[in-house]
């Protein structure tokens, strides 16, 4: 066994192992590092598989700011989760059975899957050890793949918009800059002259 | 490549099917269920790079990047339905989600 296959099954263990208890754990603050060590150890088969650029992503990524954003969630909701968990032992056979179904349909079809052979590779992964993975992925992207790198940016962008409009909400204690109001203001509204007699004051 | 394509395929099938048993298992509490659809979404980018790497074309880790984009703005969106829907009910069990009587 080379230490290649070796730290593949290292990784992929505690992958499954972690992505066990991400659905199984009683606490949800659990599940979300779970989910995090899980995407640690993926980000590691990435590099094992040579996508450096990918697993950098997905721990900046999924580590760095949407499993945070779980975590934040789950402590900012006053749910009481054991309540949830109600119920989950009625459907775990039915939920059971459709996985193991799942799982041997699909590892039968990826086992005895085989290239038909005869295509063309449509980017090639360049063999010049000088060309990083970041450097060949992004030539293609900023060349082939323009317009669909533009378009996830706009998914992002509509993504940020909405999560901003459905959570934003007027609250009555703010006092906001009302700027046609300031404009409209005319002197003779707001400034008032008066004749003080001399030595009496107002 | 010392690993074979179906290692990481069997790996990315356990995955796959542990994200739509977290669904059945959890189907009370919207947070577990965006988690396993995350992890559902990580075993498609597991097959996506291990195509990549197995058949020597880019195209797969570009679309892996895709796939991580869409699931990032998923998960911001979902999670602020999340928050929304807690505010305005105070809870957020599955069932209670039927304010449009559907």
């Amino acid at each position: 066994m080379t230490i290649e296959l070796a730290l593949f099954y290292l990784l992929s263990a505690v992958t499954v192992g972690c992505a066990v208890m991400v659905i199984a754990s009683r606490n949800p603050v659990h599940s979300v590092l779970f989910l995090i060590l899980a995407f640690f150890n993926s980000a590691g088969l990435f590099l094992l598989l040579g996508a450096e650029f990918l697993a950098m992503i997905l721990v900046v990524v999924y580590v760095g700011a949407v499993a945070v954003l779980f975590l934040f969630v789950v402590m900012m909701l006053d749910v009481n989760f054991r309540r949830l968990r109600e119920g989950a032992r009625l459907y775990w056979p039915i939920g059971a059975l459709v996985g193991v179904i799942l799982l041997a349909e699909l590892i039968l079809v990826t086992g005895s899957w085989a290239f038909a052979g005869g295509f063309q590779t449509a980017a090639p992964i360049p063999s010049d050890p000088a060309v990083t993975n970041t450097e060949a992925l992004g030539r293609v992207i900023y060349t082939d793949y323009f317009y669909l790198f533009q378009a996830a940016g706009v998914i992002l962008l509509v993504a940020i918009i909405g999560a901003i409009m459905l959570t934003l909400r007027p609250r009555g204690t703010l006092r906001r800059q009302d700027i046609a109001e300031q404009v409209h203001r005319r002197p003779q509204d707001t400034v008032e002259l008066r004749k003080v007699d001399t030595g009496a004051g107002v | 490549m010392a690993i074979p394509l179906s290692h990481f395929l069997t790996l990315a099938a356990i995955l796959f099917t542990l994200g739509v048993f977290g669904i059945f298992l959890n189907r009370k509490n919207v947070i577990i269920i965006l988690m396993s659809i995350e992890l559902i979404l990580l075993s498609v980018n597991i097959n996506f790079v291990a195509f990549s790497a197995h058949l020597n074309d880019l195209v797969g880790q570009v679309f892996t990047m895709f796939v991580l984009t869409v699931a990032a703005a998923e998960a911001a969106i979902g999670l602020a339905i999340v928050v929304v829907y807690f505010r305005n009910r105070g809870s957020i069990e599955v069932e209670d989600i039927n304010l449009m009587r559907g």
